[in-house]
């Protein structure tokens, strides 16, 4: 009988090899950018047919840690690698593909509009504002009747990226949430209960009247959540909008490795719950075809996929970030000899 | 299987069953033989090794996450902050341990009476009747107890039992504090449904396997129903009957899915049954994916070990349970 299944396998794994004739570019990371990215493959592929690009959401953390150990040929993650993360992945380039953003939604029968200021949110998140007709919130809302109940606050249970911006928002608007829960993809939360996903807060906040939470703004689009209006860093009132998220990263001077974060920024329509999604790719490929066809489908992306971008509910880059991942991918290179460098 | 006494055991020329085949290949010759024995040990070690491997590798990546924190305050400490590095399994601990009982303290006396109905009273027809969407319970997918869960569970637990229970009950710490839906009480009914299938099924056939003149004795004597069931069946399918619910305690420790969908997932230890809490294999799913760090990802492969002591601890008390009441020869081994 072993034999029989010996053979089998040989046969089958024969099978394989002769069918793997295209170019295979293998991927891993971030859940968040999934859709747009399986469209970008899909429709780059119908241009390069014989350009296969495999990529599995895994989640971020399991993106940076198959790129550090090369396993991959690209990494995907929703928040730039840490010093630490990156000294054990020398020479690995961040490259911002599309932006998310982070909304509030709650569930009030009577109330359709709410405005929130970011220290009562935090307060809110802290456990220290607990109720719905607090003065905080009742001055913002003149026009709205806040009833006297209770607030459940629900937050993600499951580690992601949406969590990670909007408690990096609450450090930098909150030094008292900087100094207590922080910053991360998984905190430890002072009140609440946590939801397994976009999905799981929503089912949270949808099914407890007096709730608030926090979902992708991609997520409450597509099931025509409302949201709630946030003052910004200039002090304008603005709902989370497609533009909106672009103009949070328009004004900000760029670092080369991009990791930098775009929440709180300035701009007077820029939504202040915003953050970039990125791609991970070592600046100097070793395998010469996958890394050409790599860097040339990433040069797509960066211009021709972004008009995919507003469709599937992610901001697209703004005009200066796109001009300045192209001097990026200019400056990376294929066995030490660049490719793009004369693309425009 | 269903009449053993028709059929003269240990004389296997004449057991023309299929399945009895295996059992009379030694009168062909030893070759066959022994390839079979060597297989199925190489197979039996196999899984051994499996398990081992499931250990070591937990403990090689966990290890220093526990050394950390040290071993009594990772167990003890109620603190769970990935950001500071802060790793403490008491409320998962804690969490597991409070939904699977209240899973148990429901499903037990359900199962059983089911079990006894459908053995002891029922007619043969109502019997394959019901025990077949019984066990199509045990098909549904865990998410979709989940999903369920959510929807259309927690609302009822939220508007009607829990104020319910608050107003009857409110005097024990058990049923206080403000009726959520989420939370033990909606993960422990959850996990009590999903076992419910396992522990009835095995109950069934191991009631089916109390020899029929035990019961006619019982009858024979005077007793009613109740005590036949009581003095001779019962105490007859004991050890079987804590094997099937030791098996369903395992299903309910090791659920994720559908505990992490209900029961709030907020680590905190809370007397209340209303309140949210937390799970060890929720923990588990929920962060691993996206764990910050090493030691993240470390205290999360020791809570994995912590899961795997627990299920064995739990484990060996069944094995005593069930060897301290053993009476008949009807023995299911959790």
């Amino acid at each position: 009988m072993k034999p029989t299944i010996l053979v089998a396998g040989l046969a089958l794994s024969l099978a394989g090899a002769a069918s793997a004739d295209k170019l295979l570019i293998n991927g891993a990371g971030a859940t968040f950018p999934f859709p747009i990215y399986s469209k970008w493959f899909s429709e780059y592929n119908k241009l390069h047919p014989d350009i296969q690009i495999n990529y599995q959401s895994i989640g971020s953390g399991g993106g940076i840690k198959q790129i550090t150990e090369r396993t991959v040929d690209f990494g995907a993650s929703d928040a730039p690698l840490s010093d630490e993360q990156l000294q054990k992945a020398a020479g690995l380039q961040h490259i911002p593909t599309v932006m998310g953003a982070v909304v509030i939604v709650w569930n009030l029968p009577e109330v359709k509009e709410l405005r929130i200021l970011p220290q009562t949110l935090a307060d809110i998140y802290l456990g220290k504002i607990t109720r719905w007709n607090d003065p905080a919130l009742a001055r913002e809302n003149p026009h709205v009747k806040l009833p006297d109940a209770a607030i459940t606050v629900a937050h993600r249970s499951d580690g992601s990226g949406t969590t990670n911006i909007f408690t990096d928002y609450l450090s930098k608007v909150s030094p008292e949430w900087k100094a207590g829960p922080g910053r991360g993809t998984s905190v430890n939360w002072p009140v609440g209960l946590g939801g397994k996903g976009n999905e799981g807060v929503t089912g949270v906040v949808k099914q407890s009247e007096g709730s608030i939470g926090y979902v992708e703004l991609a997520y409450a689009n597509q099931n025509k959540l409302p949201t709630a209006e946030l003052k910004n860093h200039d002090g304008h009132w603005v709902k989370a909008t497609l533009a909106g998220v672009s103009a949070a990263a328009a004004k900000m001077p760029m670092p080369d490795d991009y990791r930098v974060s775009i929440t709180d920024q300035p701009g007077a329509d820029a939504y202040p719950i915003a953050a970039f999604t990125y791609l991970l790719v070592y600046r100097d490929q070793q395998d010469t075809a996958k890394g050409d066809a790599l860097l040339k489908f990433i040069w797509w992306a960066e211009h021709q996929g972004q008009k995919d971008a507003a469709g599937l509910d992610y901001a697209p880059l703004p005009a200066s970030v796109v001009h300045k991942v192209e001097q990026t991918l200019k400056g990376m290179t294929v066995n030490g000899k660049p490719v793009l460098a004369s693309s425009r | 299987m269903e009449s053993p006494s028709s059929l003269p055991a240990g004389d296997l020329a004449v057991a023309r069953e299929p399945e009895r085949a295996p059992e009379s290949a030694p009168a062909h010759g030893n070759v066959p033989d022994r390839a079979w024995a060597v297989l199925l040990t190489v197979l039996g070690v196999g899984v051994l090794c499996v398990a081992a491997l499931i250990v070591s590798e937990l403990w090689r990546i966990g290890g220093p996450a526990i050394a950390h924190a040290g071993l009594k305050d990772f167990v003890t400490r109620s603190t769970w902050d990935p950001t500071r590095d802060l790793f403490g399994a008491a409320p998962y601990i804690y969490g597991t341990l409070v939904t699977s009982a209240v899973a148990l303290v429901i499903a037990l006396p359900v199962s059983l009476g089911l079990a006894l109905f459908l053995t002891e009273m029922a007619p043969a027809a109502v019997r394959s009747i019901v025990s077949f969407p019984i066990a199509l319970l045990a098909g549904i997918p865990s998410v979709v107890y989940g999903l369920w869960g959510l929807f259309v569970l927690v609302p009822v637990l939220r508007k009607d039992v829990e104020p319910l229970l608050g107003k009857t009950l409110g005097f024990l710490p058990l049923f206080q504090g403000a009726p959520i839906g989420l939370g033990y009480l909606a993960a422990g009914v959850i996990l009590a449904i999903m076992i419910l299938p396992t522990i009835t099924s095995i109950s069934i056939e191991v009631l089916q396997t109390v020899p029929g003149p035990l019961r006619e004795a019982a009858l024979a004597l005077g007793a009613t129903r109740w005590e036949a069931i009581r003095l001779s069946v019962l105490p007859y399918a004991r050890a079987g009957i804590v094997g099937a619910t030791m098996l369903g305690l395992g299903r309910a420790l090791g659920e994720t899915m559908a505990v992490t969908m209900v029961i709030g997932n907020s680590p905190t230890i809370r007397a209340s049954l209303f309140a949210p809490g937390y799970s060890l294999p929720a923990v588990i799913a929920n962060e691993f994916a996206e764990a910050s760090g090493e030691l993240h990802t470390g205290a999360l492969a020791a809570l994995g070990l912590l899961l795997f002591a627990v299920t064995v601890l739990l484990n060996i008390v069944a094995r005593l349970l069930v060897r301290m009441s053993r009476r008949g020869p009807a023995r299911v081994r959790a």
